[in-house]
C-alpha cells in the first residue's frame, strides 16, 4: 500500500477529455436558452450530445488501453488558489473513471433514445432533454474531475439535475414534495462530504487526488476514520443507503427514463464511485471498512425486506436498486480485489436495472400509467418484446447462471465469506439471504406483472406493445443483461487493477466455505426463494391490499424507518425553526431593520445635499478641497501621524 | 547661442497614441469631405479600425519598458496594461455608439444647436440620423486617455487631462431625447471640470516650487525629479503636502471620489447613454491609472502620509456611493452611485503599496469596465416611445416581459454586487486582499460593510424585476441591433469568464505590474 500514486499529463486525443463534459453541458445551454423554439428539434440534439460523448468515450477508452501509465491528467485552469490552497479546474481520466464514462454515456444514450418516444407526448419534452443532458454533464464530471473540489462539482451538478427532474412534472404535488425529499437527503449527505473535503483542506492541505492519497499515510487513525466517516455519509446520502434511503424510492415520481438513469443505473452509484476511488483513505482504516460493509449489508437486507411488501412496480424496483447498491458497498468495504468486483457489479446492475425501468415504463405506456402489480397480470401475450427482454433483467438481478448477475454478485457473496473472524459469517450469511430475497420479490414482481389472470383496471381493453423507438434500447439493454456480466467479470478487474492507487493485491484469507459450496448455496436459495413466490402468485393476488403479519405491515410502512426520520429529525427540526424564527423576528430583525432604517434615513437625508445647482457642488467641491489639504498638512504636521 | 537639444522619440513606443490622434484629425477630414450618406459607415469603421491599430500596437509592443518624449511619456507595463485596457473598452463603447437600431438614427442629436423642447427638437427626434462629429470627439478622448496613463510629467498630465475632458464636455449635451438634461449635464461637467482642473494646475505649480526649494538640484515637474526631491529630506514640505492634497483632488475629481463626485449623478443621468458608459469604463481607467502613477511613482516615498488621507477619502467614497444608492429612483442615477462606490474600492487597490495591489487595482478596473458597460448596454434597450425608460418603477416585471435581458441584467447586478463566479467576486477579491496584507485593514473592512449595503439596491432592481407584475407602463426591451447585442455580451460573457477564470488576466495584470522611473 506503500506505493505513490502518480498521474500523467494527458497528450494527444486525450487532450480532448473535456469535450466529454463540455459537449452535453453545451446541448443543455443550448435547449434551455433557445427555449420554445427549439421544441421541435430539441430531443433530437439532446440525444446527439450523448451519442457523441458516447464515441468521444470510445475512442478515448481505446486511446488510454494502449498507454503505459494508465491514469492520465488534463488540468485544464486554475479553479481556486487562495494562498496556500490551489485547486485545480483538472480532469483525471484513468481505468476506474473510463468504465464509467462508457456506462454513463452508452446506457444514457439509449435512455435517451428511449425518452424521445416515451416524452413524446410532453409538452415540457425539450426542457426534459435539457435537465438529462445536464445530469450527463455533471455527472461526467463526477467521474471525470482529478480532485475532491471536481467530484462535488459535478456531485451537487447531479443531484441539481436529480432534483429538477423528480419534480419534473411540478404540478403534481407528490412529484414537488419527492423533489423536495430527495433534495433535502441529499444535502445531509452533502454537508457530509463537504466537511469531509475541508478536512482534508486542513489536514493535508490539498484536495488533488494524488495528493490526498500519498498523504494519508501520514495522519492519524482517527482523522482518517472520521474523513472516511464523513465521505461515507455522503455516499449513502447520495446512494440511498442506510441510515438516508428513504427519497430513493419517492424519487421515482419522476419520469421513467430518469428513474432508470439517473436513480438506478448511474448517479445512485456515485456513492460507489467516490469509496472505490477513495480507497486509499479505507483501506487505511480496517475499523472504517468494517462500517461500510455493515452498512452495505444492513442496507441490502433492508431493501430486499421493504421491496417484497411493495406493490408499486416502480418501487419495487428502485427498493431493488437499494438493496443492491447494499451489495456494492458490501464490495467497496471489503476492500483489497473486492473493490473491483463492487465496481463489476455496478456496471452489470446499470444495464439490467435500467433494462427493467424502461420496462416498466413500457408496462406503464401500454397500460395508462398504470403502476400497480396487482392491476396487471398476462402481460406475456400482449408485450412480448417487453416481456422477453425483462425476462432477462429478472434473471440477471436474481442472479441466474448463466445471467450477468451471476457473474457480479455472486464474487461479491464469496468475497464477503473471505473475512478472517466470525464476521464472515454474518456478513455471507447476509449476503445470502439477501440472494435469495431478491430471487422472492423480483419474481413476484415479474409473475404478477406478466402471468397469472389479468386483473386489468375496466379501461383497459387492448394493452399495446411500445414503438420501435422504446423496444430497441430494451433490446439492446436485455443483450447486455445477458451477456454483460461474463464478459465483465471476465476483463474488468485486470482493467481496474491498473487504476493508480486503486488497491490490486489479494485479500489471503481463505473462505470459511469452499467457493464451490458458497456458489452451489447462492443459487440453491436463489432457485428457492424464485420457486415460492412462483407458486404463491402464479394464480395471481388479491386486488385490494390484505391484513398481515408485523413483518409485512412494517415492510410495507418501510421498516418504520420514515417514522423515526420524522420522530427524530422532522418534529425536532420544525420545533428548533420556529423556535429559530421567533428569535430572528424579534432579535436579528430588530437589529437589521433598525440599521438599515438608518441607512435609508441617511440615505433620503443626504439625497437633500444633491440639489442639482452647480453652485452648490461647487462649494461642496471647495470644502472638500480645504479639508484635504486640512488633512494633509495636519499629517505632516505629526498629528494624525 | 547654444544648439537646440531634440529630445530622442521612440515612435513605435507612442504609435497607439499617434494612431488614435491621426484617426481623429483624419476622421475631421472626413466630416468635411466625404458625403453625408457615407459618414456613419465611414466614420465608425475608421474609428473601431484606429482603436484595433492601436491595439496591434500595444501588444506587439508589450515587452517595450521605457521613458520616451524626454521625460514626458513613460512607456512600462501599467501604461501598456491600462492603454488595452482603454481600447478594448472604448472598442466596445464604439458599438454602442455606433449603434442605430435601437433608437432610429442613434443615441445622438441631430443637430446639436436646435433649441430644446422646440417643434424642430420634436422633429429631430423622430428619427433623423444623427451628429457623425460623436465619432472624432470619442476618439480625441480616447487618445487623450492614452496619453494621460502614460504622462510621466504634470504638464503632460494636464494636457492630457484637457485632452480627453473637452471631447467629453461636448458629448454630454448631445442626447437625442432630454436635450435640456443633456445640455444641463454638459454644462455641470465643464464647469465643475474647468474648476477642478484649476486645482490641478495649482497643485502643479507648489509641486514646481517645491523642487526648486531643494538646494543643488534643478526644479522639474516630471515625476524622476519628483521622486528625488521628496525622497531627501524635504526643505519646504508644505509646498509639497498642499502641492500634492491639490493634485489629488484634480484627479479624484476625474475619478468620481467624495467629496468630489457631485457632478456625476447628474453628468451620468443626462448624457447620451452610451456616452455614459464610455465615461463611466474608460475615464475611471484613465483616473486611476494618473492617480496611481502620481502616487506610487512620484511620491511613493510619502507613502505614510497620504495614506490615512486617501484612505479617509476612500472610505467616505464607499459611504457616500452605498448609502445614497438605497435610495435613487433612475436606473442611470443608481448606476452613477455605484461607480462612486467602485471609485472607493479602487482607491483601496492605490494605497495597497504592492505589486500585487497595483495588478489588483487594474484587473479591477478592466472587470468593472466591461460589466458597466453591459449594465449601460441594457439601459440603452428598456425604452418606450419617448426614448429610455430609466424610471426604476418602469422595470417592474420586466422579467416577465423580457425574461432574457432580465437575466442578463440580473447577472450584472449580482456582479457589481460581488457574487462569486462572477467577476465583481474576483476583482474585489484581487483588491481587498493586497490591502489586508498591506496592513489596511480598516479600508476593508469599509468595503466589506458598504459592499453589504450596495447589496441592497441592486437586489432591489433584481426583486422588481422578477418578483413585481409588470405594470401597464412596464416598457419591452427592444430586440438590440448588431452593435448593442456584441457590446452586451462581450461585457456579460467577460464578466462570467472573469468570474470563473480569472488566472489569466490577473497573471498579465502582476506581470505588467511594475512602474518605471
Amino acid at each position: 500500500m506503500e506505493e505513490t500514486v502518480e498521474y500523467a499529463q494527458a497528450t494527444g486525443l486525450l487532450g480532448g477529455v473535456w469535450l466529454l463534459v463540455a459537449i452535453p453541458l453545451v446541448s443543455a445551454a443550448i435547449l434551455l436558452l433557445l427555449g420554445r423554439r427549439a421544441d421541435r428539434w430539441g430531443h433530437w440534439l439532446g440525444v446527439a450530445a450523448i451519442g457523441a460523448a458516447f464515441v468521444l468515450g470510445l475512442s478515448f477508452f481505446f486511446q488510454l488501453r494502449g498507454l503505459e501509465n494508465k491514469s492520465v491528467e488534463l488540468s485544464l485552469w486554475d479553479f481556486i488558489a487562495v494562498g496556500d490552497l490551489r485547486v485545480d479546474f483538472g480532469l483525471l481520466f484513468d481505468p476506474l473513471a473510463a468504465v464509467f464514462v462508457l456506462l454513463i454515456t452508452g446506457v444514457g444514450f439509449l435512455i435517451h433514445l428511449y425518452a424521445v418516444e416515451y416524452m413524446s407526448h410532453d409538452a415540457g419534452r425539450r426542457r426534459f432533454f435539457a435537465y438529462f443532458n445536464l445530469f450527463v454533464a455533471a455527472m461526467l464530471l463526477l467521474v471525470l474531475g482529478n480532485n475532491y473540489v471536481m467530484l462535488y462539482f459535478g456531485w451537487e451538478g447531479v443531484g441539481l439535475a436529480s432534483y429538477l427532474l423528480i419534480s419534473f412534472w411540478t404540478e403534481r404535488p407528490s412529484a414537488a414534495t419527492a423533489g423536495k425529499k430527495a433534495f433535502l437527503m441529499n444535502r445531509v449527505g452533502d454537508a457530509g462530504l463537504a466537511i469531509g473535503i475541508f478536512i482534508m483542506f486542513a489536514t493535508l492541505g490539498t484536495t488533488q487526488y494524488d495528493e490526498v492519497f500519498n498523504g494519508v499515510g501520514a495522519l492519524t487513525g482517527t482523522t482518517v476514520l472520521v474523513l472516511g466517516l464523513l465521505l461515507l455519509l455522503g455516499a449513502a446520502g447520495k446512494s440511498g443507503q442506510f441510515p438516508l434511503q428513504a427519497w430513493l424510492p419517492d424519487a421515482m415520481e419522476g419520469p421513467t427514463p430518469v428513474s432508470a438513469l439517473i436513480h438506478a443505473a448511474t448517479m445512485v452509484t456515485a456513492g460507489v464511485y467516490l469509496i472505490a476511488r477513495s480507497n486509499p483513505i479505507f483501506s487505511a482504516n480496517s475499523t472504517l471498512q468494517l462500517v461500510v460493509v455493515s452498512v452495505g449489508a444492513l442496507t441490502l437486507l433492508i431493501g430486499c425486506i421493504i421491496g417484497a411488501a411493495k406493490d408499486d412496480i416502480k418501487r419495487v424496483l428502485a427498493w431493488s436498486t437499494v438493496s443492491q447498491i447494499g451489495y456494492m458497498f458490501l464490495g467497496v468495504g471489503l476492500g483489497g480485489a473486492a473493490y473491483a468486483l463492487a465496481i463489476v457489479h455496478l456496471l452489470a446492475h446499470g444495464f439490467f436495472k435500467a433494462n427493467m425501468f424502461l420496462g416498466a415504463g413500457s408496462v406503464m405506456h401500454g397500460m395508462k400509467d398504470q403502476v400497480d402489480i396487482r392491476r396487471f397480470g398476462g402481460l406475456s401475450k400482449h408485450m412480448k418484446i417487453t416481456w422477453l427482454t425483462f425476462m432477462m433483467g429478472w434473471l440477471a438481478i436474481i442472479g441466474m447462471f448463466p445471467f450477468s448477475g451471476f457473474f457480479s454478485k455472486e464474487p461479491i457473496i464469496v468475497a464477503a465469506f473471505e473475512r478472517d473472524d466470525w464476521t464472515a459469517w454474518l456478513f455471507g450469511g447476509a449476503a445470502l439471504l439477501g440472494a435469495g430475497l431478491t430471487a422472492f420479490y423480483m419474481t413476484r414482481l415479474f409473475v404478477l406483472t406478466f402471468h397469472g389472470p389479468q386483473r386489468w383496471t375496466e379501461d383497459i381493453e387492448h394493452p399495446h406493445e411500445s414503438p420501435k423507438l422504446m423496444t430497441i434500447p430494451l433490446i439492446l439493454l436485455a443483450v447486455g443483461s445477458v451477456g454483460a456480466g461474463f464478459l465483465l467479470s471476465t476483463s474488468v478487474p485486470d482493467w481496474l487493477t491498473q487504476t493508480a492507487g486503486l488497491g490490486g493485491e489479494h485479500a489471503e484469507h481463505e473462505a470459511v466455505l469452499s467457493h464451490a459450496v458458497i456458489t452451489t448455496l447462492s443459487l440453491l436459495v436463489t432457485v428457492l426463494g424464485a420457486g415460492l413466490a412462483w407458486f404463491l402468485f402464479r394464480a395471481g393476488t388479491a386486488t385490494a391490499p390484505q391484513p398481515a403479519g408485523v413483518l409485512v405491515t412494517a415492510a410495507r410502512r418501510n421498516l418504520y424507518t420514515d417514522a423515526v426520520n420524522e420522530a427524530v429529525f422532522e418534529k425536532p427540526g420544525i420545533f428548533l425553526t420556529r423556535a429559530l424564527v421567533y428569535l430572528d423576528n424579534r432579535g436579528v430583525d430588530g437589529l437589521v431593520n433598525g440599521l438599515a432604517a438608518a441607512v435609508g434615513g441617511g440615505s433620503g437625508r443626504l439625497r437633500r445635499m444633491q440639489t442639482g445647482f452647480v453652485r452648490s457642488y461647487a462649494t461642496s467641491i471647495l470644502a472638500g478641497a480645504l479639508l484635504v489639504m486640512a488633512a494633509f498638512l495636519a499629517v505632516q504636521a505629526g498629528w494624525l501621524a | 547661442m547654444t544648439e537646440l537639444k531634440l529630445p530622442s522619440i521612440e515612435y513605435a513606443a507612442i504609435a497607439p497614441i499617434l494612431i488614435m490622434l491621426g484617426a481623429a484629425l483624419f476622421g475631421v477630414l472626413v466630416e468635411a469631405l466625404v458625403p453625408r450618406r457615407w459618414r456613419h459607415l465611414v466614420q465608425l469603421t475608421l474609428a473601431l479600425l484606429a482603436v484595433l491599430a492601436a491595439l496591434t500596437m500595444v501588444v506587439l509592443s508589450a515587452d517595450e519598458r521605457i521613458i520616451t518624449v524626454g521625460q514626458a511619456l513613460a512607456i512600462d507595463g501599467p501604461t501598456l496594461f491600462l492603454q488595452g485596457a482603454i481600447l478594448v473598452l472604448a472598442a466596445m463603447a464604439l458599438l454602442l455608439i455606433g449603434d442605430r437600431s435601437v433608437e432610429r438614427g442613434g443615441a445622438f442629436v441631430a443637430q446639436a444647436a436646435v433649441t430644446a423642447e422646440s417643434a424642430d427638437d420634436r422633429r429631430q427626434a423622430e428619427g433623423r440620423n444623427g451628429l457623425t462629429e460623436v465619432y472624432p470627439l470619442t476618439t480625441f478622448a480616447i487618445g487623450g486617455m492614452l496619453i494621460f496613463v502614460a504622462a510621466n510629467d504634470l504638464l503632460t498630465m494636464f494636457i492630457a487631462l484637457e485632452v480627453f475632458s473637452l471631447p467629453l464636455y461636448l458629448l454630454c449635451a448631445l442626447a437625442r431625447r432630454r436635450r435640456l438634461l443633456s445640455q444641463e449635464a454638459a454644462m455641470k461637467y465643464f464647469l465643475l471640470g474647468a474648476y477642478a482642473s484649476a486645482f490641478f494646475l495649482f497643485g502643479v505649480a507648489l509641486i514646481y516650487g517645491f523642487t526648486a526649494g531643494i538646494p543643488g538640484r534643478s526644479a522639474g515637474v516630471d515625476f524622476a525629479t519628483i521622486h528625488a526631491a521628496v525622497s531627501e529630506s524635504p526643505a519646504s514640505p508644505v509646498l509639497l503636502f498642499a502641492g500634492m492634497a491639490l493634485l489629488a483632488i484634480g484627479l479624484l475629481f476625474k475619478a468620481a471620489a467624495a467629496p468630489f463626485h457631485v457632478w456625476t449623478p447628474d453628468v451620468y443621468q443626462g448624457a447620451p447613454t452610451p456616452v455614459t458608459g464610455f465615461m463611466a469604463a474608460c475615464t475611471k481607467v484613465a483616473a486611476f491609472g494618473a492617480l496611481l502613477r502620481v502616487f506610487q511613482v512620484a511620491f511613493a516615498d510619502a507613502n505614510w502620509d497620504f495614506t490615512p488621507v486617501l484612505g479617509a477619502v476612500a472610505v467616505l467614497t464607499m459611504l457616500v456611493g452605498a448609502v445614497l444608492a438605497v435610495t435613487q429612483t433612475d436606473i442611470k442615477r443608481l448606476l452613477a452611485y455605484s461607480s462612486i462606490a467602485n471609485a472607493g474600492y479602487l482607491l483601496v487597490g492605490v494605497l495597497a503599496p504592492s505589486r500585487d495591489g497595483l495588478a489588483g487595482t487594474m484587473f479591477y478596473l478592466v472587470a468593472y469596465g466591461f460589466s458597466v458597460l453591459a449594465a449601460f448596454a441594457v439601459v440603452t434597450l428598456v425604452r418606450d416611445d419617448d426614448g429610455e425608460a430609466t424610471h426604476l418603477s418602469r422595470w417592474a416585471g420586466l422579467g416577465r416581459r423580457s425574461p432574457f435581458f432580465a437575466a442578463l441584467f440580473t447577472f450584472i447586478l449580482l456582479a457589481f454586487a460581488g457574487i462569486p463566479l462572477t467577476s465583481g467576486f474576483t476583482s474585489k477579491f484581487a483588491i481587498f486582499g493586497p490591502a489586508l496584507e498591506g496592513g489596511q485593514a480598516w479600508l476593508v473592512i469599509a468595503g466589506v460593510l458598504t459592499s453589504m449595503i450596495l447589496a441592497f439596491p441592486y437586489l432591489r432592481v433584481v426583486v422588481m424585476m422578477w418578483l413585481s407584475e409588470p405594470g401597464e407602463s412596464t416598457p419591452t426591451v427592444t430586440v438590440p441591433g448588431g452593435l448593442t447585442a456584441a457590446a452586451l455580451m462581450i461585457g456579460v460573457l467577460a464578466t462570467l469568464v472573469l468570474g470563473v477564470a480569472p488566472a489569466p488576466l490577473l497573471d498579465l495584470a502582476t506581470g505588467a505590474a511594475e512602474f518605471v522611473r
